[in-house]
């Protein structure tokens, strides 16, 4: 085993158009490799448990940076930094759910150098995967965590399909539910993908969390105006109050009516490999008022269609909880 | 007493370059010609090399050379060896490359084919004592009485103790006193818990990392050790050379909490193939290798039984321990849980049983408090039950118990120097508003739950004999030389203080020579076991006696008169019937040099050890030499004791809580530097509350691999997991034994804080206790939800 932590020689480009970076990403296809805050990247690449010959570094590319007011909505350039996004009074304003997710990410430090984009992009953190193992996800043929003595505390409770590892990003069920939608920049031009899409299950993509393909960038993500200035509530629950990932989070908006909820969207992270939508919470919610007997029914099925592992059977409680909590608000 | 320097605040010497970044760690120093040196280590548990191939390695451009197992000496099992062809854990050091840089090391590693052989390997202790388990080291799986052996219990004495039923199976460590059975006859409650603790990494912020090169015949080590003249002859020992041949430099030790008391494999491994290479080697250890060689703290699986009369006084102990050793041999843990519990309840009879096992995990050594920590995480809980079932308080409950100056201690129920546990009980209590802020336990906030614990925190406090050295140069200065290491506590020079106490001199005049062996530095004692302060404020204090009375008789054959004629002042001696009559320090120190003999270091006393005897040869004839070893005595052990309360909040929802409030008191004697003591105060308050809810030890039992090899996969507790404010107090009653009054603090201050947060814990949950260390929120969501907990009973590092 050698002894990590080293930087290998790469090839660095950087460009400063999102044309010439797209070209590059091309170019260089599985070899390549795109760089923005790097939190995750220079631990995989340290580590060298994968490996690149060309890194392509996002950073000079001032388009991909900053937070734009749309109709109603917001633009965020995908390189934003975290604590821009958390700080940015449009956002906190019109989008407190986003605000306090980005909050909640990591630690300031990490925050100030993470972007929106790498939050959304990073890779799961399971811990047999990270050690480089040669597991599904890395392109073998077995899963380690889930076996009869895995240590799977903070795997997958929906959605497993061979593989078990979970979303770690913070931002993404809240963006999820705000229903934000994913500016994508290929060779072929600009796509645009609803962030519920974006996010992939192990029964789409094994080997990726995201549907961005090899030669395309994540440029920005685009908030529409219809949840703006919603009720929301979010909250992770990790181990630590800081640099932690979270064991379950919740990420819901509501609009309210009369005392009653009149449309909701919830999305959980850490439960299974996507941001993980609660259909049938928000169909219980809506009609009802926003109180703890409404959380309380809603909580009861938020854990419908759990399948727990040896080690993590805590987070179907977790999550009835949490949800009954951000109904409940 | 009024003292000049004891009990003040100062600024260290060091202080600022720590806050400026100039302070040199062993990594930062560079030397001509240093190659750097990168290890290859263990992908699996256990195994045997049977082939390494080097060819492609070795051929790389920029390779210097390779140092492997055969370069160095065989270590004796279960001692770690610094490379191995027989790795017993995942990180086990097997070779090394050095190169003209990291990156050309790393990537000729990469180029290496070890052809292992694996063998069977375990990473818990009960399934390596099970009929026909498997054995961590191919010598045995048990390490008693400094060797190893083999040890399988039956499949009936495994299961009673899984079972959590009184255990039957071989316990080769036993001691107790008194009459176990009058005891629990005598009791009007019996507990009878099981109990698991896991074993945690050190978690140091400086990786061990150690640059070496050979000079004029002489070993140069720039290390990272708590200890600075302590490892001397370890490390010379391990390097096979002498120690006059070892110049061993140790000025700032970014922590170590036990793991790096004295010299460890890693440190000699430069020195090895600096020789062989004759070129100078830094090897610097990453963060994940710190949590391979950087060791961890002892696991516990255990049971206890416990009576408690209807006053609540302690009648009986029966404690078993099984001892998760990791792959390295240690295992004191048992034992000194055992003495924790002999002196913090005093119970009238008690027994100890425990087995130290290996399992092919990181190795195991000293952690903060190793056992007696441990056990208050177990203990004081169970105390608060025994106190609920008997309706008793449980502040009164530990008053019952607590150790006085007349406490014993241990299997051989020993004296101690003093104690005064009630003393701090009550300074708390009444600081900590207890019994108004009693009244707030249980109390419901929404989701959340008040609960207010109490916990103790023992270890022994002071050693003796060792050496202290001063001199007084000719320009006036005061020399004081530390042996002791920099291990952050600053106890270094707060013990120095005590030497220019002595001599009644300013502190500006004083200059504190520690860190580097080149500077002469006496003979110290480890920087561990919370001892320095009690045993180096003797030392010092001795070696300033035979100043001042060298001082005197300089004066005497200088101005007349008797020596006793005389006393100091002002850095001057004067005679006190006539104060013209007198000299400076700086002409003392001139006269000193002329004088020769014991004066000037030419002539030294007998007793002290050869590390001092070079220093004071060194140093002779460069001024007025004091030196001394500490022979005063020492009438039993010496205690240390802490008390810490806690408020928390629990949300009974996520299972996550808040700790509102903390206060730590010190028994520690005299204090001799107050920000040092509240910072081990507060520091001790950090690492207990990890220890109680959040650190963690992870390995996959199927293929014996870890899960933590980084701080975020460990979570040590962060500034936001722990309170704003910590406060902190001390009961300053002088201890007989100490010229300064003063005892040690260190790891009681961490003890006490998991105590008092599992109790807190626990009251917020009307009293349920997990017997468990950590208790994570999965573990009180799974209790609040009454759904099983996902741990097999007794299982080992699963969290």
């Amino acid at each position: 085993m050698s002894a990590h932590d080293v930087m290998p020689d790469i090839e660095l480009y950087q460009p400063i158009t999102v044309e010439d970076a797209v070209a590059l990403a091309e170019r260089h296809g599985e070899n390549g490799w795109l760089l923005a805050g790097g939190q995750d990247t220079y631990g995989w690449l340290k580590d060298r448990a994968k490996h690149t010959s060309a890194m392509i570094d996002l950073n000079a590319i001032d388009a991909l940076k900053g937070i734009r007011e749309l109709a109603g909505g917001i633009e965020i350039g995908a390189l934003t930094s975290l604590t821009e996004i958390q700080n940015n009074s449009s956002v906190v304003a019109k989008f407190g759910l986003l605000a306090e997710a980005v909050a909640h990410v990591a630690s300031p430090q990490i925050r100030n150098m993470g972007t929106l984009g790498g939050n959304l992009v990073q890779d799961t953190r399971c811990w047999y995967y990270r050690r480089g193992l040669s597991c599904y996800r890395a392109g073998g043929n077995t899963c380690y965590a889930n076996t009869p003595e895995g240590m799977n505390r903070e795997h997958a409770i929906f959605g497993a399909s061979r593989c078990v590892a979970v979303t770690p990003s913070d931002t993404a069920p809240a963006l999820v539910a705000l229903e934000a939608q994913m500016v994508i920049v290929g060779p072929d031009g600009e796509r645009i993908v609803a962030a519920e899409d974006f996010f992939v299950g192990p029964n789409v993509d094994i080997r990726s969390m995201t549907t961005l393909e090899t030669g395309e960038v994540l440029t920005a993500v685009r908030i529409p105006g219809k949840w703006a200035t919603s009720e929301y509530y979010f909250e992770k629950v990790a181990d630590r109050n800081v640099w932690d990932f979270a064991l379950v989070s919740v990420a819901a908006v509501m609009k309210l009516n009369g005392g009653n909820i009149t449309d909701a969207r919830f999305a959980c992270g850490g439960v299974a490999c996507v941001p993980q939508r609660l259909p049938a919470v928000e169909r219980a919610v809506i009609g009802k008022p926003r109180n703890d007997e409404t959380g309380l029914a809603a909580g009861a099925i938020a854990s419908n269609g759990a399948v727990t592992l040896n080690y993590n059977h805590f987070k179907v409680p977790l999550i009835e909880n949490l949800v009954r909590r951000a109904v409940r608000g | 007493m009024t003292y000049r320097h004891i009990g003040k605040d100062f600024t260290p010497p060091d202080i600022v370059s720590k806050v400026t970044g100039k302070a040199k760690y062993s990594e930062d120093f560079q030397v001509d010609g240093m190659v750097y040196a990168r290890l290859l280590t263990s992908p699996m548990p256990h195994g045997k090399v049977k082939n390494i191939d080097l060819s492609e390695a070795l051929a790389m451009e920029g390779v210097i050379g390779v140092l492997t197992a055969d370069d160095v000496p065989p270590s004796q099992a279960p001692n770690p060896a610094i490379l191995t062809n027989e790795p017993v854990y995942v990180g086990d050091p097997i070779l090394a490359i050095a190169a003209v840089d990291e990156k050309t090391a790393e990537d000729a590693i990469s180029k290496v084919r070890v052809e292992l052989e694996p063998l069977p390997f375990t990473t818990s202790p009960t399934d390596s004592l099970r009929p026909g388990g498997p054995s961590a080291r191919t010598e045995g799986n048990v390490f008693i009485q400094r060797e190893m052996s083999q040890i399988n219990w039956s499949d009936e004495d495994l299961q009673r103790f899984l079972d959590g039923k009184e255990p039957t199976g071989e316990a080769p460590t036993e001691w107790s006193f008194g009459d176990l059975e009058a005891g629990f006859d005598n009791a009007t409650v019996v507990m009878e818990e099981s109990f698991v603790t896991t074993g945690y990494a050190h978690m140091c912020m400086e990786p061990r990392s150690v640059l070496s090169y050979w000079q004029n015949g002489k070993c140069h080590v720039y290390g990272s050790t708590q200890s600075q003249s302590f490892v001397v002859p370890s490390l010379a020992e391990q390097l096979g050379i002498e120690q006059k041949d070892l110049v061993y430099v140790s000025e700032f030790c970014g922590g170590g909490f036990g793991s790096k008391i004295a010299s460890y494999p890693v440190l000699a491994l430069p020195g090895y193939f600096s020789k062989k290479l004759a070129r100078p080697v830094m090897l610097r250890i990453t963060r994940e290798e710190e949590f391979y060689v950087g060791s961890a703290r002892v696991g516990f699986q255990g049971w206890i039984k416990a009576g408690f009369k209807a006053d609540g006084t302690v009648s009986a102990v029966d404690l078993y321990i099984v001892q998760d050793l990791g792959s390295q041999g240690t295992g004191g843990d048992a034992s000194s849980a055992g003495g924790a519990v002999s002196i913090l309840y005093q119970p009238d009879a008690m027994r100890l049983r425990a087995i130290p096992v290996l399992t092919n995990t990181t190795p195991r050594g000293a952690q903060r408090g190793p056992g007696q920590n441990q056990i208050a995480a177990i203990f004081e809980p169970m105390l608060d039950k025994a106190a609920r079932e008997l309706g008793i308080d449980p502040l009164e409950i530990r008053r019952v118990n607590a150790p006085d100056s007349s406490a014993r201690i241990n299997a051989n129920q020993g004296p101690v120097t003093s104690a005064y546990m009630v003393e701090a009980l009550d300074k708390g209590g009444e600081l900590f508003n207890w019994k108004e802020r009693k009244k707030r336990s249980g109390q419901r906030n929404g989701s959340k739950v008040t609960g207010i614990g109490v916990g103790q925190g023992y270890h022994s406090a002071g050693e003796s004999g060792f050496d202290g050295l001063v001199r007084i140069t000719p320009d006036g200065k005061i020399h004081l030389h530390s042996g002791v290491g920099n291990l952050g506590t600053y106890s270094y020079v707060s013990t120095t203080r005590a030497a220019a106490e002595v001599l009644n001199c300013s502190w500006e005049n004083c200059v504190v020579e520690h860190g580097n062996s080149a500077l002469h530095l006496p003979w110290s004692s480890y920087q561990a076991g919370s001892n320095t302060t009690f045993t180096h404020t003797r030392a010092n204090y001795m070696a300033a006696q035979d100043m001042l009375t060298k001082i005197k008789e300089i004066a005497a054959v200088t101005l007349g008169g008797a020596a006793d004629d005389y006393d100091v002042a002002d850095e001057r001696v004067f005679n006190t019937g006539d104060t013209t009559r007198s000299m400076s320090y700086a002409e003392v120190a001139r006269r000193s040099i002329e004088l020769g003999g014991r004066y000037s270091g030419a002539e030294m006393p007998d007793d002290i050890h050869q590390v001092t005897q070079r220093a004071v040869q060194g140093l002779a004839g460069s001024g007025l030499i004091g030196v001394a070893k500490d022979v005063l005595p020492v009438r039993g052990t010496v205690p240390g004791l802490a008390v810490a309360f806690a408020e928390i909040e629990l949300d009974l929802e996520t299972g996550k809580h808040e700790i509102i409030d903390y206060l730590a008191v010190a028994e520690c004697g005299t204090v001799v530097h107050p920000q040092g003591l509240a910072g081990q105060l507060c520091g001790g308050a950090v690492w207990g509350f990890g220890m109680a809810s959040l650190e963690r030890h992870v390995y996959d039992p199927q293929n014996g691999l870890p899960a933590n090899v980084g701080y975020y996969q460990c979570k040590p507790p962060t500034y936001l997991d722990v309170p704003r404010e910590i406060q902190t107090a001390a009961v300053d009653i002088a201890d007989p034994d100490n010229p300064m009054g003063a005892r040690g603090i260190g790891e009681p201050a961490m003890g006490c804080a998991t105590a008092a947060v599992l109790c807190a814990l626990s009251d917020a949950l009307g009293g349920h206790i997990f017997n468990r260390t950590p208790v994570t929120p999965d573990m009180i969501i799974n209790h609040l939800a009454k759904q099983p907990q996902s741990y097999a009973k007794l299982a080992m590092n699963t969290f």
